[in-house]
């Protein structure tokens, strides 16, 4: 705007303060809805915090439950954090591979046609709900057969497949032109090109990628009420059998009428609530250093 | 306006041995009609010329003309490129390398490639060189191969102690150098250039001016560049390519004029090529 139009004749001031309150106006709303986002999440970790406070100790993470317990003896949730880490492990370990090889085929291999509408379907199944894939898994697998954790990892792993390929298919975007042009000038095939130098310059986005699914699926309650839930009290580790796991546990005991139980199942919660935020932020400082890194070229 | 027709460029001689008589020379590329295309918008149109064994051919022309586009066709590299098609025919010792039952990956293993911006990869110095080499098999007397590499990209006296340290490190100009070093570690039998200087100081350039002065009697390398006077010191043969202006707006690359550098320099037949050597266009 030149400095003339300020002085000019034809400027025109006469709805400028209503302007300004409008402006102001939609600024307070707008950081208002800022604001209960924000304390939204602090009464969520607030409230967990302090009714799980009481029950968080070792024994949690060590013992395991006792039914119809009538003395104090010690008890905790050994069972349920022994079972999250095989089947999440084991969850990991199947999405994993194929998440990475659907976004190089996609990425580097696939014509746009084909790339956008598989896309899409990542897309798409990003958004099913977990209830849904556990149905389907369900039908598929436990149907006649009984549950176990290799078929709730199964569950789980289809809610990581599509996060896993989305984040890796966005650093192997980011992974400049001009280095695939150096491998394939040289005469060497695409395949190697890719493995040996395009992939390991987005190693820290798929461990970001990784990490953020993990998270997700961890607290994932849905797809294991189908696959993995019917178990007793012993902790196992084969993931031949059903395995109790957190998210499954806390909705078993938060219908206990045992107020111990309740306390139990926050204070598991809290466990399972500071796990996803320690591996959010962790994969967002991941990726934040690998994107500044692959940038900084 | 001098209506004098003086040449920008001085044609500098001295430096160059006097090129074989052309009934010497030995074909290396025959193209024939070659018309490049992207997503049906012609780049270059029809071009026709023979490229010669163990000299210095170089492209120029001005931005937009398709010169870097052309160059790309002689190893497949616009394969990469979704909606491009090439028509025409691109003869390399005889054998026609621009149809679909030709690999590309051994085209690109005869004919090398250094690109417009230095690419090393994100790995050591040695690494760079070493892992063409390994990958293709070239495993015996690695050290030797890189050092022998090395020294012919006149790198090897500023990085010889620091073979570890990473490619990133390095200013453009050596990087540049390594990527040369890189592309004729593995042993091509052409070696393509697309502006290789274009991100250099004088001195890098300099540089791989005389590299290219050095290895010519041992590899043929093919050089695009914008900058005449790069053209008319290390080239043999030059060609001069324009933009060709279409009745309905549309526009490509063509060849212009084929020749000599001294003639494309000093006595060019068409009246664009005058043109743009003499400065009055692009």
């Amino acid at each position: 705007m030149s400095a003339q139009g300020l002085t000019g004749p034809g400027l025109r001031l006469d709805r400028l303060p209503r302007r300004r309150r409008v402006n102001r106006l939609m600024e307070g709303l707008a950081w208002l809805a800022a604001a209960i986002a924000i304390a939204i999440l602090g009464v969520v970790v607030f409230s967990v915090a302090q009714k799980g406070a009481s029950e968080l100790n070792l024994n949690l993470l060590t013992k395991p439950p006792i039914q119809f317990s009538l003395t104090n003896a010690p008890q905790g949730l050994a069972n349920a954090f022994a079972g999250t880490l095989v089947i999440v492990g084991l969850a990991t370990a199947m999405a994993l591979p194929v998440g990475i090889l659907v976004a190089v085929y996609l990425n580097e291999f696939a014509p746009a046609s084909i790339r956008n509408g598989v896309s899409m379907a990542l897309d798409i199944l990003n958004g099913v709900p977990a209830i849904v894939i556990g149905i389907f898994v369900f039908g598929l697998l436990v149907v006649g057969s009984g549950q176990s954790g290799l078929k709730g990892a199964f569950a789980l792993s289809c809610l990581m497949l599509p996060l896993v390929a989305r984040a890796t298919m966005e650093v192997l975007a980011l992974v400049p032109n001009s280095l695939r042009e150096a491998g394939l000038g040289l005469g060497v095939p695409q395949w190697r090109t890719t493995l040996s130098i395009v992939l390991p310059q987005t190693v820290g986005g798929i461990v970001t990628g990784t990490v953020l699914a993990v998270a997700r699926v961890a607290g994932e309650t849905a797809p294991l009420l189908f696959t993995s839930s019917l178990v007793g009290t012993q902790t196992s580790w084969n993931p031949y059998h059903a395995l109790q796991t957190v998210p499954v546990a806390i909705f078993e005991l938060s219908e206990s009428p045992d107020p111990a139980d309740h306390a139990r199942a926050w204070a598991a919660a809290l466990v399972l609530l500071v796990f996803i935020l320690i591996a959010s932020l962790g994969g967002r400082w991941l990726a934040t250093r690998s994107r500044t890194k692959m940038l900084a070229r | 306006m001098s209506t004098t027709i003086e040449p920008t460029v001085r044609v500098e001689t001295t430096r160059r041995q006097p090129m074989p008589p052309r009934e010497r020379l030995e074909t290396i590329f025959h193209v024939d009609g070659l018309d490049a295309i992207y997503s049906g918008k012609p780049a270059v149109k029809d071009v026709t010329m023979e490229v010669y064994k163990n000299l210095v051919t170089a492209i120029i022309g001005p931005s937009g003309c398709g010169k870097s586009t052309y160059i790309r066709c002689f190893n497949r590299m616009n394969d990469l490129i979704p909606g491009f098609t090439q028509t025409g025919t691109i003869r390399y010792h005889g054998q026609d390398i621009s149809g679909s039952n030709i690999d590309p990956v051994a085209v690109r293993r005869n004919i090398g490639m250094v690109f417009q911006r230095p690419n090393p990869f994100p790995k050591s110095i040695h690494d760079n060189v070493a892992w063409g080499l390994k990958v293709l098999g070239m495993r015996d007397d690695l050290d030797e191969r890189i050092e022998r590499a090395l020294t012919r990209a006149a790198l090897w006296d500023e990085v010889k102690d620091r073979l570890k340290a990473s490619a990133l490190s390095l200013s453009g100009g050596q990087q540049q150098r390594l990527c040369i070093a890189r592309a004729i570690a593995v042993e091509p039998d052409v070696v393509l250039m697309d502006e290789p200087a274009s991100a250099l100081d004088p001195i890098a350039t300099q540089a791989i001016e005389s590299l290219m002065h050095d290895l010519k009697s041992e590899y043929t390398f093919v050089i695009v560049t914008h900058n005449m006077q790069q053209a008319a010191r290390v080239a043999d043969m030059t060609a001069f390519f324009s933009i060709s202006q279409g009745d309905e707006g549309q526009r490509w690359g063509e060849l212009i004029e084929y020749d000599a550098t001294e003639k494309i320099f000093t006595a060019p037949s068409d009246k664009r090529t005058e043109d743009y050597v003499t400065g009055r266009f692009g």
